[in-house]
């Protein structure tokens, strides 16, 4: 028996879990809403997703090759990225300006401040938001359905929705841009289109149902949990119900939920670990704040992005809120701890 | 009561790994030639030895004395020559004096090893009885069980837990003896709510020993004040706090111990040592360790001479079915790896494991990526991926404002992971740091 043992401290046995294992689960909740994506928008939305995750993870490689550092791209972490930026740019989008983002994203916004977990903004809002300032006509050319090659005409005067409720020069009133001078139900498109995806906007965040369905996913995995998404959206209906028209409790609550980024925004951004409170009480705090941020943009601001600067915004908010929240430990004595 | 389940919060759900040995009925193991006893098998101060090299020793004989109220004295396992006292590593990592014994093979018993009236014992006799039996802790933690049986007067203990959790994988040693000598726990359990005065009595069980389950209750079935109660499989439902949460809903204030809660827990096989120690008379000399894991031939459970070394062990299981990775004093998660066969089997050692390289999975650690699954698993609620970021910068006093003092070790964090960062291992950097600059900094004030 002249063996070598290994020794380290406990556990001696872990988890299946890992870090490409989560990654990977995110991809495969967000495979619906890209699938909705091609359908409603056609091949070109694809491109645009093709083109970004692997602009992203090239970044990733070249990037960590040029600091001599590991390529972690096996982590599956910029794939991730490169999907949800290209869920947040219209589907029309120049594919170099695609790839500008990615790098942005990938660089600038996680690679710098030391790679994964250690971002403070979420990469692929942060690109969007710069992208957004840069290149404004580009980024908000927002292009029909293309369903049937008719459905431009099917779904008529209110034939494209944007992110967050701004039209673009070639439609007609989006939905929420609708609401916001007055809501006249006669004008809107079907409820159930909305929620579909049958409307204009970035190319993840049109349909709801395909969100939801990865959503279900992503919490039946326990990759992330109930508090920012369920608060976040509740917190949007609510408001918005209460003061988004002209009298008290006449706004349209749901048109504001699966309108414009909201879901994805919820469930697949604000949720992202580094960027967001790793503490349940916490949590429901970003979710309150993502909510009442996007509301107060949605119906008193006058520009895009409602959804993407709130998270954006809380982000930043974050290690402040989790400083506040430190969980109530087992025994805790009061005034002592 | 029986049809909740009781539980706490957080945990995790590692494979038990049980069914090596789950159902092989407990065996005694060869008695060595040699045996090696230390004189600290338990918490608090080491034993003076009571003999010297050339010395014959009778088995029970007390071969090393307790120094202080929270230590606990050591027996001979066998009887014949001492050889040597001399210092070697214990399974805990630390060298400490050890009585080396040449076994006669006869078992020569001692005169002090008498049987004791339990009927007619005074609480102070039964006390005295349990010290000099050298009973400790046998789940683990080795705390020296006449010190946890005398609380402080002003403490009321009014219910008394018996631990037979058993909630670490692969283990088997708390579940064989429940199915094979309920009677003896039960015994012990009166002995033990008897010295305390305590009204209840429970004895927990998780729900993967149904059989355990069964047995103790057929064995309690004529006691109206002691009860058997099912708790949900999940780790670490056997740790003392979790425990007392899980039956009584009461939290141990932090810092507190159980006394505080008018709760004590005992592990089930102390319970049946403290009831052996009071019939025969013979003290803490042997104990049950399941031998397990993929990379041993025969798992067995075993009833062990204190101080038989691992490797004999090892060798009556038949050796090792493949190249092991780790050999665990222990179980997998709070155990402690040997770097050497050549260590003895001490009154804390439930369990000797031989895990092969798929059992271990030696993996690259990641860097964090706030998933908080940690925060979630905690038992304690602490955030452990902060407390280990501030230990790894060596910002220990903002260790000890997450309170880092409060961890309990258990490995949930660890063991959840998906980065696989050594959490636990950092927490106890943390905790230990703590610790020394709080005792520097009261020995300054003394000064």
């Amino acid at each position: 028996m002249n063996n070598t043992y290994t020794v380290s401290s406990s556990p001696h046995i872990t988890s299946n879990e890992s870090v490409s294992r989560i990654m990977l689960d995110v991809i495969i909740a967000l495979i619906p809403a890209a699938i909705a994506a091609v359908y409603f928008f056609g091949w070109r939305s694809a491109l645009v997703i093709v083109v970004s995750v692997i602009s992203s993870v090239a970044a990733e490689a070249i990037y960590q090759k040029l600091m001599k550092k590991p390529v972690t791209i096996k982590d599956l972490s910029a794939v991730v990225t490169g999907i949800l930026l290209a869920y947040n740019l219209p589907p029309t989008i120049p594919l170099w300006i695609v790839v500008i983002g990615a790098v942005i994203a990938i660089v600038l916004v996680k690679q710098i401040f030391g790679g994964i977990g250690q971002n403070f903004m979420n990469p692929a809002l942060a690109a969007r938001a710069i992208l957004l300032a840069a290149w404004p006509v580009e980024m908000t050319d927002w292009q029909s359905p293309v369903i049937d090659g008719v459905s431009a005409a099917t779904s008529s005067a209110t034939s494209s929705a944007t992110i967050d409720g701004v039209s673009s020069a070639t439609s007609g009133a989006t939905p929420l841009a609708i609401l916001k001078s007055g809501g006249v139900w006669a004008e809107l498109p079907p409820l159930w289109d909305v929620f579909i995806g049958k409307i204009g906007g970035c190319i993840g965040e049109i349909s709801a149902l395909a969100l939801l369905l990865g959503a279900a996913y992503l919490l039946f995995r326990r990759v992330i949990s109930w508090r920012i998404p369920i608060t976040y959206i509740a917190t949007v209906g609510l408001l918005t119900w209460v003061f988004g028209n002209d009298g008290l409790f006449t706004g349209h609550g749901l048109y504001h939920i699966f309108s414009g980024g909201l879901i994805l925004g919820a469930f697949f951004m604000a949720t992202d670990y580094p960027t967001s409170p790793v503490t349940p009480k916490g949590q429901i705090i970003m979710g309150i704040g993502c909510g009442i941020i996007t509301t107060v943009i949605r119906l008193a601001g006058g520009y895009p992005g409602g959804v993407s600067y709130s998270i954006l915004i809380m982000n930043v908010a974050t290690p402040l809120i989790e400083r506040y929240t430190r969980p109530r430990i087992y025994g805790e004595v009061r005034g002592n701890a | 009561m029986g049809f909740k389940l009781f539980s706490f919060k957080g945990g995790v759900h590692p494979p038990d790994n049980k069914h090596f040995t789950e159902n092989k009925p407990i065996e005694k193991a060869n008695v060595p030639s040699l045996v090696y006893i230390p004189l600290q098998q338990h918490i608090g101060a080491p034993c003076e030895p009571l003999v010297k090299p050339g010395d014959h020793v009778k088995l029970g004989q007390m071969i090393g004395q307790q120094r202080g109220f929270v230590s606990s004295p050591v027996h001979a396992s066998v009887s014949g020559i001492v050889k040597s006292v001399t210092p070697m590593r214990t399974p805990q990592g630390s060298k400490v004096m050890t009585v080396v014994i040449e076994n006669d093979g006869l078992d020569t018993l001692d005169e002090s090893v008498k049987p004791k009236d339990i009927d007619n014992l005074s609480i102070q006799d039964m006390r005295r009885a349990i010290l000099d039996a050298g009973i400790v802790g046998l789940g683990g933690a080795a705390f020296p069980t006449h010190v946890k049986l005398s609380p402080p007067a002003e403490k009321e203990i009014d219910c008394v837990i018996l631990n037979g959790a058993e909630c670490e994988p692969y283990l088997t040693a708390d579940h064989r003896l429940m199915i094979e000598e309920p009677d003896k726990i039960v015994s012990g359990l009166k002995v033990i709510m008897k010295v305390l005065d305590a009204k209840i009595g429970y004895i927990a069980i998780e729900d993967n020993k149904p059989e355990a389950i069964s047995a103790m209750e057929k064995a309690v079935s004529n006691e109206s004040n002691i009860q058997v109660v099912t708790l949900k499989t999940k780790y670490p439902q056997g740790s003392e706090k979790q425990l007392i949460q899980a039956l009584t809903g009461r939290q141990v204030p932090s810092g507190g111990l159980p006394a505080d809660v008018g709760v004590e827990v005992n592990n089930v096989a102390t319970a049946a040592k403290i009831y052996e120690a009071l019939e025969t008379g013979m003290p803490l000399i042997e104990r049950v360790v399941t031998v397990s894991g993929q990379g041993i031939r025969e798992p067995k459970n075993l009833k062990v001479r204190i101080g038989t070394l691992f490797s004999d062990l090892i060798e009556q299981c038949g050796g090792f079915s493949c190249e092991p990775s780790k050999i665990i004093a222990g179980g997998p998660m709070t155990g402690i790896a040997q770097h050497s066969l050549e260590v003895p089997v001490i009154k804390s050692i439930a369990g000797i494991l031989v895990l092969s390289p798929e059992e271990t999975k030696d993996e690259e650690v990641w860097p964090c990526i706030r998933c908080g699954k940690c925060i979630e698993v905690c038992p304690i609620n602490l955030m452990p991926l902060s407390i280990s970021a501030y230990s790894l910068k060596g910002d220990f006093d903002t260790c000890r404002e997450y309170n880092a003092l409060d961890c309990i070790e258990c490995g949930c964090c660890s063991y959840i992971c998906p980065s696989k960062r050594p959490l636990v291992q950092s927490i106890v950097v943390a905790k230990n740091e703590i610790i020394a600059k709080e005792k520097s900094n009261n020995s300054n004030k003394d000064r």
